[in-house]
C-alpha cells in the first residue's frame, strides 16, 4: 500500500499554491474570486454545521454574525488603522470582528437555555432583523447605502490560513471532551443534563465558536467584494448556509468543506449555464431552495450525513482497519 | 386627541390584515407543531392573484358592477391560494410528517423562498412594483373629525367577518372540532377515525383562504410586490408568536398589537424606519420571558 502522504505536507503545498498562484496570473480575477468564495463560504458552513449539525439547534441568523464580522472587520481596515499597515493588520481586524461576533453569539446563547427548535429558529430570525434594522439605522456606517472604502486585502493566503484555522478548531472542539457534550445534547438534552454535562456551559462555548467563524467569514466577504450593505445579509444569506450545511452533511466537517464546493461552484456555473439555454438569470436564484427541498424530500443526510473524511478525525480516534463503524443514527 | 384616533384606526386597518394572515401561521402550528414559514409568501401569491383577476375583469367587456367585481376577486384569490396551500402540503410536507420536525421547518423556508423567487423570475409578475385598479370608490366619510375611507371600512368589515366566520368554523363544525382534536393529541385522534390526512389539508386551505382575503385586501390599499411576503408576513407571523402561536383568538390579538406597533412607532419615536426594530425586540423579549406568547398556555415538556 502506497504510504499517505501526511496532512502538513498537503496545507504546505495548499499554502504555497495559495500563495503563488493568484501571482502567475493564469488564473482571471473571476477566478480568483470564485475560490475565495469557496474558502468563505467554507467557514460558513463549519460555522453553522456546528450549531445546527453536531448540536441539533436551529440557527438562521448566523448572517447576522457575519454582518457584526464584516462590519468590525472594514471599520477597523478603512477607519482605525493606518492605510499603508492595514495589509499587515488585516488578520487583527479579522480576529477583531471575529471576536465581536462571538459576543454577540454569547448573547444568543442565554435564549437557547430555555428555547430549543423552532422557538430558537425564530430567536435567531429576530436577532438577524435587528442587525439589519440597527445597521440601517447608523447613518455613521452608510446606513441603508451601505459601508465602502476597504482594499482588497482578502488574498488566497489569508483565505487558506482561515480555512484552515477554522477547520482545525472545529475538529479539536467537536473531537474534545466538550465535543462529545456538544452531540449529547443533539440526541438527548435531558439524558446529557442527567449524565453530568454542563448543556449550558456547552451551549454558550459552540455558539460563541460558531459565531466567531461567522464573524471571520464575514470579514474576508467584505474585504474581498469592498462593498457591504445590510442587504447582503439577510435571510437568503443564511438560507446559503444552511444549503451548503445540508448538502453537503449534518454532523460531517468533511460534509461543510464538500457542501460549500459544490454549491458555490454549481451556483457559479449557472450563470453560463442559464445563458447558453437562453434563460434569464433570475431563475439562477430559484435553484437554491428547490436544491434544499429536494435534498429535505430526498436525502436529508445530505453528502456525507454523519460520516468523515479521515484527515479531520485525530489520529487516536481514526478507525482501525476492518473494524465496521457503527451506524449513528440522526 | 383626533389624531390618536386616526391613527387607531390606520393601526385596525393595518393590523387586521396581519391578522388574517397570523390566523394562517397558528392554525398550522395549532395542527402540525411546524411553522410554515412559506405562509407570507402564499399571502404574496394570494395578491398576484387578485391582481391579475382584477385587471382582467375591470379590462373586458362585460362592464360588471365593483361589488360584483370586488366579490369575484376576492372569491377567486381564496380559492386559488387555498388549491396552492393544499398542493405545497401534499408534495412538500406530508412526505415529511414523520421526519425530523427541523427538516419541516428548513422545507417550509426553502418553499417560501421558492415562491420569491419564482415570482420575480416569472416574467408577467416580475420584480417591479403593481397595484390593483380601485375596486372600491374612493370616498371618505368623516365622523367626529376622523376620515374614514371607504376602502378601511371595507378592509375591516371584511377582515371581521372572515375572522368571527373563522372563529365559528373552528367552536362548532366537525371539522373545527377535529381540528381541534388532533392539537389536543395527535396520536390518539386518529384511532377515533379522524381522517388526519385531510383535516390537515383543510387546515391549510382554510389558512389560505384567510391569508388571501388579506391578499386581496392589502392589494386594494398599498402597491405589492414578489418581497412583500417576507415583510408583510414576518410581521405577521410575530403577531402569531406574540399573541401565543397555536391559539387562534392569539392570533387576531397579536395583528392588531402589532398593527399598532407599526402605526404608533413612528409617531412616537418620530422615525419610520424603527419600526422593525421595536417589533422584532417585542418579539425577542416576549420569547425570553414568555415563550408560549401573551394567550397560549405553557405545554410540559414529556421527557
Amino acid at each position: 500500500m502506497a504510504r499517505r502522504i501526511p496532512l502538513p505536507v498537503w496545507l504546505a503545498v495548499g499554502l504555497v499554491l495559495a500563495l503563488v498562484l493568484p501571482e502567475t496570473g493564469w488564473l482571471s480575477p473571476y477566478i480568483l474570486l470564485v475560490i475565495t468564495y469557496v474558502g468563505i463560504n467554507m467557514i460558513l458552513a463549519v460555522s453553522l454545521n456546528l450549531v445546527n449539525g453536531y448540536m441539533g439547534e436551529f440557527s438562521v441568523g448566523h448572517a447576522g454574525f457575519m454582518a457584526i464580522g464584516a462590519y468590525t472587520a472594514s471599520v477597523l481596515t478603512v477607519w482605525v488603522f493606518p492605510r499603508d499597515a492595514s495589509p499587515v493588520l488585516f488578520p487583527l481586524a479579522l480576529l477583531a470582528g471575529g471576536a465581536v461576533a462571538a459576543v454577540a453569539g454569547l448573547g444568543l446563547a442565554f435564549p437557547s437555555f430555555r428555547t430549543r427548535g423552532d422557538h430558537l429558529a425564530i430567536v435567531t430570525l429576530a436577532f438577524l432583523m435587528i442587525v439589519k434594522s440597527v445597521l440601517e439605522n447608523m447613518p455613521s456606517l452608510g446606513g441603508p447605502r451601505g459601508f465602502m472604502g476597504m482594499d482588497k486585502l482578502t488574498t488566497l493566503g489569508w483565505v487558506f490560513a482561515s480555512v484552515t484555522g477554522s477547520v482545525w478548531l472545529a475538529r479539536n472542539l467537536v473531537h474534545s471532551r466538550w465535543g462529545r457534550g456538544v452531540l449529547s445534547i443533539r440526541e438527548d438534552e435531558t439524558a446529557a443534563g442527567l449524565v453530568g454535562v454542563d448543556t449550558r456551559r456547552v451551549k454558550v462555548v459552540v455558539f460563541t465558536v460558531s459565531a466567531f467563524l461567522a464573524g471571520i467569514a464575514g470579514g474576508l466577504f467584505a474585504h474581498a467584494i469592498q462593498f457591504i450593505n445590510p442587504r447582503s445579509f439577510t435571510l437568503l444569506k443564511s438560507t446559503d448556509m444552511l444549503v451548503m450545511v445540508y448538502l453537503g452533511g449534518i454532523g460531517s466537517l468533511g460534509g461543510s468543506l464538500l457542501g460549500a464546493t459544490v454549491y458555490t461552484l454549481v451556483l457559479e456555473g449557472l450563470r453560463p449555464g442559464l445563458q447558453s439555454l437562453g434563460i434569464a438569470q433570475e431563475w439562477r436564484l430559484v435553484f437554491a431552495p428547490l436544491l434544499l427541498i429536494l435534498l429535505m424530500l430526498k436525502r436529508p443526510l445530505g453528502i456525507l450525513g454523519f460520516r468523515e473524511f479521515r484527515f479531520l478525525v485525530p489520529r487516536d480516534e481514526r478507525e482501525k482497519p476492518g473494524r465496521q463503524a457503527e451506524r449513528k443514527t440522526p | 386627541m383626533r389624531f390618536y384616533l386616526q391613527q387607531a384606526l390606520n393601526a385596525l386597518q393595518v393590523g387586521s390584515v396581519y391578522a388574517l394572515i397570523a390566523l394562517g401561521y397558528t392554525m398550522v402550528y395549532g395542527i402540525l407543531t411546524m411553522i410554515n414559514f412559506a405562509h407570507g409568501d402564499v399571502f404574496m401569491v394570494s395578491s398576484y392573484v387578485a391582481f391579475f383577476v382584477a385587471t382582467a375583469l375591470i379590462g373586458s367587456h362585460l362592464a360588471l358592477p365593483p361589488a360584483v367585481v370586488f366579490a369575484a376577486t376576492l372569491l377567486s384569490s381564496m380559492f386559488a391560494t387555498a388549491l396552492l396551500a393544499v398542493a405545497i402540503e401534499r408534495v412538500a410536507y406530508r412526505p415529511l410528517r414523520r421526519a425530523p420536525r427541523m427538516s419541516l421547518v428548513i422545507t417550509s423556508l426553502g418553499i417560501g423562498l421558492l415562491l420569491e423567487n419564482l415570482a420575480i423570475a416569472f416574467r408577467p409578475v416580475g420584480p417591479a412594483p403593481r397595484m390593483l385598479p380601485a375596486l372600491i370608490p374612493s370616498t371618505t366619510i368623516v365622523v367626529g373629525g376622523v376620515a374614514f375611507s371607504a376602502l378601511q371600512v371595507v378592509t375591516i368589515i371584511v377582515s371581521a367577518a372572515a375572522m368571527l366566520g373563522l372563529d365559528a368554523l373552528v367552536r362548532h363544525t366537525r371539522v373545527g372540532i377535529a381540528m381541534r382534536a388532533i392539537s389536543w393529541d395527535s396520536a390518539l385522534v386518529p384511532l377515533m377515525g379522524v381522517p388526519v390526512d385531510r383535516i390537515v389539508s383543510m387546515t391549510f386551505a382554510i389558512g389560505a383562504a384567510v391569508a388571501a382575503v388579506g391578499g386581496t385586501l392589502y392589494g386594494m390599499t398599498y402597491t405589492i410586490d414578489p418581497y412583500m411576503g417576507i415583510r408583510i408576513g414576518w410581521w405577521a407571523f410575530i403577531s402569531a408568536v406574540v399573541g401565543g402561536i397555536g391559539n387562534i383568538r392569539g392570533a387576531m390579538l397579536g395583528g392588531f398589537l402589532l398593527g399598532a406597533v407599526e402605526i404608533f412607532t413612528p409617531v412616537f419615536l418620530h422615525s419610520s424606519t424603527y419600526r422593525d426594530m421595536v417589533a422584532f425586540s417585542l418579539l425577542l423579549v416576549l420569547l425570553v420571558f414568555r415563550p408560549t406568547g401573551i394567550l397560549g398556555s405553557p405545554a410540559a415538556q414529556k421527557v
